[in-house]
């Protein structure tokens, strides 16, 4: 008894903990099952023929594999009256998300440098006001979005959804930022200000290189969050221009001839892969950015 | 620039008082303009008869008055209580479950969280047509469970107008709860060990050191929880176009979707803009005190 309890609070080892244990994997694996369903049953159905998905399940793997669906999806499958697949509409996300997030991230750095580290009167309000802007309901500000675009000439356009997403960013950016420098010591600027640095100089020399954490973390945040919207894609875009997601959108329920599931599945992971190669290869920051979005300090 | 001993201490040059506003101004002024403005904007055409364009003469609270003598806004509202309660229920029991049996040291623990937490990395509109294919009446889960020999099974929620709301829960769920358990993971990660320990000792059990001692202690957690979640059930707009488009009939309809229908559909901007009036109040009455407390509390 005595020797077991080396380990801490672990408790002695008998056959309840043990089944204690068996449980606990079990439920934890049941839960792997649940998450991965959507995805094992998207992959599979977008490899199968239309025959094999009329005779099979969901879940029945495919017996000759096809890219068929795949590359329909990709450049031919008809996306309203545009028959050209999704591919013209993945340019238009990659022409508004890289814009959008550069902006957006650029913006929000200086924003937050200069609300921490150069406190002037007003700062805690400013930023106050600017956090509001992150829990709007993007539904209050459709309607004057869509005069202003139009009085600007962006009505439809990618350029316009790169002001709307820069603008509704800003806050998200801010914050990040903000949250991020606010751990910066104080007096390493304070340390060059007496040398006579100026507010460029400490940021471009000194903040903005002790900075690429909070980066990283505004840059996923900002590729997810602009990639996969749809609200303002679907308000202030019209057909050509569409984003990726109002394509997916379209194309799905789009009703005529046969359903083709296959090509709907394919042009759904088409519209999933660049979020999930970021997850993937980044998601430790994608969950920083997560839990900043969440806890305020 | 000249550092003569004058300035050399502590001497902040000039420009550099005004540059912090400077760099800030353009980023507060697109705020005021595009958040400000825009929600004063929507305010003012929600008193208004403005139809297919904007109307601007000041006609009082008629587009209230209509908005809730109309049945459609009522079937919305409805969908948005049972959808909004249930998701966030669920979505917080089962991401607190996870959280906690993730804490046992589990080895796999990296992998695992992985796994439950991409979803959150994909569109609702990506979300919605997978659960669309899978909750499919002819296809989908009712002809798998009819292949492994269940003949009697049947659902057909998505296209039955009292159950297809469901869907989105479940879709919902699936999308979200990972995020919790992502949340409520990292708050036990932040309690000492030792007061977990100190528990055992006093002869708790697992279940009342979580119950009892654990989970009070996230109060902060279940509360930026509540407000995400929240947050995110009131706009559920591409979920349920991607998955019901509203459907069948308005049987899905939610605030959201009804919002964008009056407005660019229908054209009916008043009524329109006075549905966004009522979502903005009901985030606002929660997520004002929640920010206020937060940034309080951050100044001290």
């Amino acid at each position: 008894m005595r020797e077991r309890q080396v380990h801490g609070i672990v408790r002695p080892k008998n056959a309840a903990s043990t089944a204690l244990r068996l449980i606990l994997f079990a439920v934890l694996g049941l839960f792997v099952l649940y998450y991965l369903m959507p995805l094992i049953v998207m992959v599979v159905t977008a490899l199968k023929p239309l025959e094999e998905i009329r005779t099979g399940t969901l879940l029945s793997l495919p017996r000759d594999i096809t890219f068929e669906p795949t590359l329909r999806a990709w450049n031919s499958a008809c996306v309203g009256v545009r028959c050209e697949g999704l591919k013209p509409y993945v340019w238009n996300s990659i022409a508004m998300v890289i814009p959008a997030v550069v902006l957006s991230t650029m913006l929000g750095a200086i924003n937050g440098y200069a609300l921490t580290k150069w406190r002037f009167r007003g700062a805690a309000i400013i930023f106050g006001l600017m956090l509001f802007g992150a829990f709007i309901p993007f539904q209050v500000v459709l309607l004057p979005m869509a005069r202003t675009l139009g009085a600007m000439g962006l009505a439809g356009t990618v350029p316009g959804l790169v002001l709307v997403h820069t603008v509704y960013g800003l806050a998200f950016t801010t914050l990040f930022f903000r949250n991020f420098f606010i751990s910066v010591s104080d007096g390493i600027v304070q340390a060059a200000k007496v040398d006579g640095a100026g507010f460029f100089g400490i940021f471009f020399r000194i903040v903005l290189p002790m900075s690429p954490p909070a980066i990283v973390v505004t840059v996923i945040w900002q590729f997810t969050q602009i990639w996969n919207d749809f609200l303002f894609g679907i308000a202030f875009t019209v057909g050509d221009s569409n984003p990726v997601t109002v394509a997916l959108n379209n194309l799905v329920a789009s009703s005529t001839g046969v359903k083709e599931y296959n090509v709907d599945m394919s042009a759904a992971i088409i519209a999933a892969i660049p979020t999930l190669i970021v997850y993937v290869f980044a998601g430790k920051y994608f969950i920083r950015g997560l839990s900043a979005g969440a806890v305020k300090g | 620039m000249a550092r003569t001993p004058a300035n050399l201490f502590m001497r902040v040059r000039r420009v550099d008082l005004w540059l912090p506003k400077l760099v800030v101004a353009p980023s507060f002024a697109l705020s005021l303009f595009f958040v400000y403005g825009f929600i004063a904007w929507t305010i003012y055409i929600s008193f208004t008869r403005s139809g297919i364009m904007p109307r601007y003469e000041f006609a009082g609270l008629i587009q209230y008055i209509r908005l809730w003598e109309t049945p459609r806004w009522y079937v919305a509202l409805q969908n948005l209580v049972v959808f909004g309660v249930l998701f966030m229920a669920i979505c917080m029991a089962i991401g607190i479950l996870l959280a906690i049996l993730l804490d046992q040291r589990i080895r796999a623990e990296g992998v695992l969280r992985t796994i439950y937490l991409y979803p959150m990395a994909l569109s609702f509109i990506v979300t919605g047509t997978a659960w669309k294919w899978i909750l499919n009446p002819t296809l989908g889960i009712e002809k798998l469970m009819h292949d492994i020999g269940w003949e009697s099974f049947q659902f057909d929620w998505l296209v039955d107008r009292d159950m297809a709301i469901y869907t989105i829960v479940i879709a919902g769920v699936w999308q979200s709860s990972g995020y919790v358990m992502a949340l409520f993971l990292a708050g036990l990660r932040s309690i000492d060990d030792e007061i977990i320990k100190a528990a055992a000792i006093d002869g708790a059990g697992p279940i009342r050191t979580y119950v009892g001692i654990v989970l009070p202690m996230l109060r902060p957690v279940f509360l930026s929880a509540f407000i995400t979640l929240m947050h995110l059930a009131i706009k559920s707009y591409d979920l349920v176009v991607a998955l019901t488009a509203g459907g069948p009939g308005i049987a899905t309809d939610v605030p959201a979707t009804f919002m964008y229908s009056y407005a660019f559909q229908r054209s009916e901007l008043g009524l329109a803009a006075a549905s966004a009036v009522m979502m903005l109040i009901t985030v606002m009455a929660v997520v004002v005190p929640y920010l206020y407390s937060e940034l309080r509390a951050g100044r001290k």
